[in-house]
């Protein structure tokens, strides 16, 4: 078998192309997957929880190419993701406007926001600009609880469908949404792949590895890296912005550390520093939150003595938990496990580095 | 005029708060660069212990009361220690994954507090006194924030004593300092880890009975919302500096006070907007060592 590093770069674009044309026909079969899928293919549910499950591979890559490219290690990015949502269903709420205004308007803030708050928290690097990036989104997070008139507070804000067209609105046309949503990972894709082969990207990659260096070079990191922190904060509330779409409405859990904190644990699931790794751990994570979530419900765990019970009925126990051994047993998640088993090596130092560099 | 002494005198009580969570992150920070954000869980940890403890003892006797807060102190160094020698110590010097475990920590145990006491806040019995108000310069201050700013200027007190006056101390100063150079005069530099993180769990798990105290309830999110706070006040006082946290403790709780209290509930706005002004003006914090 060829190995998997060694298959050439076309290669790799055609297989996604495949993979895209056969989501993309997905609704229109009848596909049953006891135990990972509620139900066939075809049926609203299925595809609701599919186009959730795209929707986190998008965001889970916007994430990549904040932490894996450019080494920023962001515990803020779920603001983006809720300046899109909240603010696409605020406009839509508060204005005339139809769905494209709005959503251009929207877009409008998030990177005004995003260059703003980006410049600003640029200002430090490593721990101190996590810390700073969390205050943020905590800030953020504030301001959604506080404003119960705008946001709709605790309870979540509600779509207002009366500007969105009609072929977006209902169960029976999940499948719309959900083609919206494969076609968003798409762009969001083919956008980070060509900002890391852009020179920017390459610039941006350089300073992840050795700022002092790329100074001397004659470059300012300082530029690139705001450009890779505007871009991914900009997919992020495009993704928010489906989102509001996909569920009707968002709640304030978008806006929490939380949330930020299970972008990070897919990205890491997936395998630091890897596309596909981003968009295979968003799906398996999504599908493992529904199943696990189900699993704690079910009448077998119900039955275990209390010591067994109490942690498998928490999805967040296990999904904590197997991130924990994960970081410590399984460096470079599963892009890393994959090409180690097909190329035959065991962990090597690499990936062990590419975490640190994310510094 | 008496309206400015009671939200000083609670400011300096949720001052006290956050230091005793700043603390041990600033000193985890500084000596092995590790940001712990699985530090909450211990305050809630230390937080579940007392009031456990409290339940079965009767909560209205102050000797409940103290034994709660050791107990707290011991739950939380215990839990703290084990974390270090169980998940950060295989990941020496690599920070990322040190952080990311510590995320994971943090996760898992915040759901299994919820499985095992539920996700709904519960209340807490104190001494009467703590509940009752005394009268400083016209201003009724509750007495519990006194009973929070006592322990918290001890553990203050405490742990520069320790840090100034022991072997341990020394070799954490030193660490802190320049670790490759400790280790070069073949000093074990991670016994000294344990440690700091052993105090820092402490400390923490004292706050977190403290801070069932203030807030009046336990529940799993109580070290979360917390512990937020302490970043914040890690970073503006900066990142390893044990002064700097004590003194940024102070002033991000009472503005947060004031602004609550002046300013129409924007206490937290203004806290998120101090650190943007701190990190504009110094981005080390204020006795943060140049980077």
């Amino acid at each position: 078998m060829k190995s998997l590093s060694k298959l050439s770069q076309r290669t790799w674009w055609i297989v996604g192309g495949v993979l895209v044309v056969v989501a993309a026909i997905l609704p229109l079969l009848n596909i049953s997957i006891p135990g990972v899928l509620p139900g066939a293919t075809y049926t609203p549910g299925t595809l609701q929880l599919l186009a959730l499950a795209l929707l986190f591979a998008s965001l889970a890559l916007s994430y990549h190419l904040l932490f894996g490219t450019a080494g920023m290690l962001s515990f803020g990015h779920a603001l983006y993701f809720a300046l899109g949502a909240y603010g696409l269903g605020i406009v839509l709420h508060e204005t005339e406007l139809t769905l494209l205004p709005a959503l251009g308007l929207t877009l409008a803030i998030v990177i005004t926001a995003a260059y703003l708050l980006g410049s600003l928290s640029l200002r430090v690097t490593g721990i101190s600009f996590a810390m700073v990036t969390l205050a943020f989104a905590q800030a953020g997070n504030v301001l959604v609880r506080r404003n119960p008139g705008l946001t709709g507070g605790e309870e979540g804000l509600r779509l207002d469908t009366e500007h969105i067209p009609d072929f977006f609105i209902g169960v029976v046309n999940t499948r719309n949404l959900y083609w919206l949503a494969l076609a968003l990972l798409v762009v969001v894709f083919v956008v980070v792949a060509w900002f890391e082969n852009s020179r920017a990207g390459h610039a941006v990659t350089a300073t992840r590895e050795n700022e002092l260096r790329v100074r001397v070079l004659g470059l300012r990191p300082f530029g690139v890296k705001l450009m890779a922190f505007v871009i991914a904060s900009v997919l992020a509330s495009l993704v928010g912005m489906v989102h509001l779409l996909l569920q009707s409405g968002t709640t304030p859990r978008a806006t929490s550390a939380d949330f930020t904190l299970t972008i990070l644990v897919i990205v890491v699931l997936g395998g630091v520093g890897s596309r596909w790794g981003a968009i295979v751990g968003g799906i398996i994570y999504t599908l493992l939150d529904q199943r696990l979530t189900a699993l704690a419900s079910s009448d077998a765990i119900d039955g275990l003595p209390a010591i067994l019970r109490i942690p498998l009925s928490e999805p967040l126990f296990i999904l904590g938990t197997l991130f924990i051994l994960v970081v410590l047993f399984l460096p470079g998640g599963i892009a890393g496990a994959v090409q180690r088993l097909s190329t035959g090596t065991s962990a090597t130092p690499s990936e062990r580095k590419l975490l640190e560099e994310a510094e | 005029m008496s309206t400015i002494i009671l939200l000083l005198i609670t400011g300096l009580g949720l001052g006290a708060l956050y230091f005793l969570v700043a603390s041990g992150l600033s000193l985890i920070y500084g000596l092995m660069g590790v940001l712990n954000f699985a530090h909450g869980s211990f305050l809630t940890l230390g937080a579940f212990a007392g009031w456990e403890l409290s339940r079965r003892m009767g909560g209205e006797s102050w000797g409940t009361l103290i034994a709660s807060m050791l107990l707290g102190m011991v739950v939380g160094a215990a839990v703290a220690a084990a974390t270090e020698f169980l998940l950060i110590r295989r990941l020496y010097n690599r920070h990322i994954e040190q952080v990311l475990v510590t995320v994971g920590l943090a996760l898992a145990t915040v759901a299994l507090f919820e499985g095992i006491w539920g996700t709904d806040p519960i209340y807490v019995t104190a001494p009467p006194w703590l509940s009752q108000t005394t009268e400083i310069l016209g201003a009724r201050v509750p007495n519990d924030r006194f009973l929070m700013i006592g322990a918290a200027v001890l553990v203050l007190l405490g742990i520069v004593a320790f840090l100034r006056y022991t072997r341990f101390g020394l070799i954490i100063r030193a660490g802190v300092e320049n670790r490759s150079m400790v280790t070069a005069l073949g000093i074990d530099v991670r016994k000294a880890f344990t440690v700091v993180f052993a105090i820092g769990g402490a400390a923490a798990g004292l706050g977190g009975v403290l801070a069932s105290h203030y807030f009046g309830y336990v529940s799993p999110q109580l070290g979360g919302s917390l512990l937020i706070f302490a970043f914040i006040v890690t970073v503006i006082g900066g990142l390893g500096s044990l002064a700097g946290a004590a003194i940024a403790s102070v002033v991000v709780a009472v503005l947060q006070q004031f602004a609550n209290y002046f300013w129409g509930g924007t206490g937290d706005l203004m806290v998120v907007l101090l650190l943007a002004v701190v990190l504009l003006v110094r981005p080390t914090g204020i006795l943060g060592k140049k980077a």
